[in-house]
């Protein structure tokens, strides 16, 4: 067991995207319970700061696993298949298409009810791609194209966000 | 005042003895200071039998003053001279403090932090809270007439870099070892959780003299994880007072024109406020210089007045439940935290909009303290079979600035803390040699808008054409929530590095001078204060040391036992010295022998956790 391990062997999980997040959330825990630096406070700064070295790397693999798409994104990666998603930023023409509707619907969008539409219909169409995600990484193995879909979910996620931010001010 | 008990030559504490560890609640309105005491976290009581501490010190001259009720009952003859509700200055400067025209004393704008004009000189926001601290830390040393091992300081969970990093340092100014900050919501939920042996989401809604917090925290087993934090560290009872007062102003038509006015205004629309807790209908009775107020109010009065208010809060709190992804639905319960939570129309409103009675049956101005002692007990390791375990985030985005004036985030707000997150920046001009870096806090996209943290630069990179440089910058945050900064050049290794302290906070040596000029530390012999902290902290690691030996010395070879051995005795056998330079240097020296003890241990453990998770799944 050391800091470089890869998140999978660091939490002791299968190194595959199908993963329960009650499981994710359980081992996650467990490994705090061991490494995070209040446990470590009568203990001298030495140990102090390797607990904090470990508590720091077990919350930084929590974050990747327990989110579906950065989770997506760290298997290619461990593959040797790079996201790049701020240099490579080709898309699909059809998903450019309908991103392009997305973008008209959310400006036209007046009051709650057009935007929860929205909101619905994206969620459905982000659970259609990470259900592609999960057969491409875990069934087919092909990182070529699971790049590819992890990409289009990076604008998704965006998109997601920014309208949310329309639905704040419902709220 | 406790006399500082000093070992005698060659004889070592009882390493067996209990450690005392307090937990302080360190409030706009009030102080407490609590601690574990048979298992049971009480508050402890001054010499008359009272655990509020009113946070109000008041200067008389160069070397008196007055702290807590003293000091409260001189606030309106002396408003100038009288600080309190100074938590609402802490970290922040001049332009951050809004309505700072309305205090009854004058503010003086330094750089970085504002402090406050006074008789007895300009006293740093920093060194007021140290008074305030310092009056606790001697309750408790005289309630067990013995030294504090060390303190858990509560904070609001929305205070900033700057508000947290200033907490701390009034705490090493008031001669604290401060364990940990934790949140006062999380302090609140530890309470209240062990208390009632609860499981599932809950929200706590804490609205103190002077800021609002929401915390949404998942409990279950002994971990409290919190899901989000929200709120706004300027907006409290206070504000109520000082709605109320603004009402009464403008009912009578009269208008403010000194200290003193303003003083006795305020402290009358709180007193109105108190009051329409349990009555339906007061009289306001004020005199002023430039008139008379006598008024009827009732309670839909007082509450249209700060409606907006509670409003401020609700919309906090929506905001708060969006970032846990949680709905109303999903709250188990409500846990109203802060004195200003006994107003009746904010447990109403609270009540409405979570479709649930909100849970009062924990005395609110206590809980955060006794929660705090919770915590602090096991820190300082007196409750060794205790699985508390605190997973709290940081409240605020941390970011860097970037072309333009806006902000790049680097941490987003509510990651689990502690944590490390880094991004790689570039250069933009050809033979570009230096790179600034603007550390920011806050949400908003524009760097004017969010809190300047800290300003540094990465010098020495190599000329390269643009955009070629990979300047890798990382923001590492503590469990206390307290930022460090690194930058580093991946071509040619440059690096720089800054604790994101001095360019609001207070540098050490300005620190070290605050010691020596302080009344309350003065009083004792600095150096018998420095030899014995100098022995309990060796002392510290000693027994820390022991104990790891005795449970995983078997993870060392012979050599390694030998060094390490050898380091325990030099620094026991230093206990008796008089020089706490000597001791330090020892027991640094045993500390660093154990460093690769403690990887040792740390790696063995986390492989022990998971092994027994993969046995049991299997």
């Amino acid at each position: 067991m050391n800091l470089h391990d890869d998140d999978f062997e660091l939490f002791g999980l299968e190194k595959q995207f199908a993963q329960d997040r009650a499981a994710v959330d359980a081992r996650w825990k467990d490994l705090q319970r061991e490494a995070h630096p209040d446990k470590f406070a009568a203990q001298g700064p030495a140990a102090q700061r390797i607990a904090m070295q470990w508590s720091v790397r077990i919350n930084e693999a929590y974050q990747r696993l327990k989110d579906p798409i950065k989770r997506a994104a760290y298997l290619c990666e461990l593959e040797g298949f790079a996201i790049n998603a701020h240099s490579n930023t080709a898309m699909p023409s059809a998903f450019l298409m309908q991103q392009m509707e997305w973008r008209e619907a959310l400006d036209d969008a007046r009051g709650l009810e057009p935007l929860e539409e929205l909101s619905d219909m994206v969620e459905h169409s982000r659970e259609q791609l990470l259900h592609h995600c999960a057969v491409q990484l875990d069934e087919q193995h092909d990182y070529a194209a699971a790049v590819g879909l992890v990409r289009i979910l990076m604008f998704i996620e965006k998109f997601s966000h920014d309208l949310n931010q329309r639905l704040d001010q419902f709220a | 005042m406790a006399l500082l008990q000093i070992s005698e030559p060659g004889q070592s504490p009882n390493p067996h003895q209990r450690r005392i560890a307090v937990g302080i609640d360190l409030g706009t309105t009030h102080s407490l200071v609590a601690s574990v005491r048979n298992g049971v976290a009480e508050c402890l009581p001054d010499g008359q039998g009272r655990v509020i501490l009113p946070s109000v010190v008041r200067y008389l001259d160069a070397q008196r003053r007055q702290i807590g009720f003293e000091a409260l009952e001189n606030q309106v003859n002396d408003p100038g001279n009288t600080i309190a509700s100074v938590k609402r200055l802490m970290g922040r400067g001049l332009r951050d403090v809004a309505q700072s025209e309305k205090l009854p004393y004058a503010l003086v704008d330094e750089p970085g932090m504002v402090k406050v004009r006074t008789i007895a000189g300009d006293k740093s926001p920093v060194e007021v809270s140290g008074e305030i601290l310092a009056t606790l830390r001697f309750r408790a040393e005289d309630t067990f007439n013995d030294d504090i091992f060390g303190a858990v300081i509560t904070v609001p969970a929305y205070f900033d870099d700057a508000q947290r990093q200033a907490t701390k340092d009034a705490a090493q100014l008031a001669g604290l070892n401060v364990l940990r900050l934790i949140n006062e919501p999380t302090a609140a939920a530890i309470a209240y959780g062990l208390d009632n042996a609860s499981e599932g989401v809950y929200a706590v809604y804490d609205l103190g003299g002077g800021t609002f917090d929401i915390s949404i925290l998942r409990l279950s087993a002994g971990v409290f994880e919190v899901l989000a934090a929200g709120g706004d560290s300027a907006l409290g009872g206070d504000d109520y007072d000082r709605a109320l007062a603004d009402w009464l102003l403008a009912e009578s038509g009269l208008k403010i024109d000194s200290m003193e006015d303003q003083a006795r205004l305020l402290a009358h629309a709180r007193a109105c406020k108190e009051a329409l807790s349990s009555e339906e209908i007061v009289t306001a009775e004020v005199e002023l210089s430039t008139g008379a107020i006598d008024l009827s109010l009732n309670r839909e009065q007082f509450e249209a007045a700060t409606a907006a208010l509670t409003a401020r809060t609700l919309q906090a709190v929506k905001k708060a439940l969006r970032d846990a992804k949680m709905g109303k639905e999903d709250i188990k319960g409500v846990v109203m935290v802060g004195g200003s939570t006994r107003m009746p129309q904010v447990r109403r409103a609270v009540g409405a909009f979570f479709g649930q009675e909100p849970l009062i049956n924990l005395n609110p101005d206590e809980v955060v303290a006794l929660g705090a002692a919770i915590q602090a007990n096991q820190l300082a390791g007196n409750n060794p079979d205790g699985d508390l375990l605190l997973l709290d985030v940081i409240p605020l985005s941390l970011g860097i600035e970037t072309m333009g004036g806006l902000v790049e985030r680097i941490v987003p707000r509510n990651q689990t803390i502690p944590t490390a997150m880094a991004q790689d920046f570039t250069t933009y001009k050809d033979g570009q040699t230096a790179l600034a870096l603007h550390v920011v806090q806050g949400e908003r996209d524009l760097v004017a808008d969010c809190r300047s943290l800290a300003r540094f630069e990465l010098r020495g990179i190599p000329p390269m054409a643009a955009g070629v440089a990979r300047i890798r910058v990382t923001f590492t945050v503590d469990a206390d929530g307290l930022l460090n900064v690194g930058a580093k050049e991946q071509v040619s290794g440059v690096e720089a590095r800054i604790d994101v302290k001095p360019s609001y906070g207070l540098s050490d040596d300005q620190i070290a001078q605050m010691l020596r000029d302080s009344f309350s530390t003065a009083q004792q012999d600095m150096q018998a204060r420095a030899l014995v902290e100098a022995r309990v902290d060796a002392d510290r690691l000693l027994l820390a040391t022991r104990s790891a030996l005795a449970v995983d010395g078997a993870l060392l070879d012979a050599a390694e036992r030998a060094e390490i051995d050898a380091a325990m005795a030099a620094s026991e056998a230093s206990l008796s010295s008089l020089d706490a330079a000597h001791i330090e240097a020892v027991s640094k020296a045993l500390g660093q022998a154990t460093e690769a003890f403690a990887a040792a241990r740390m790696n063995h453990s986390i492989a022990q956790a998971l092994a027994g998770k993969n046995i049991a799944n299997i």
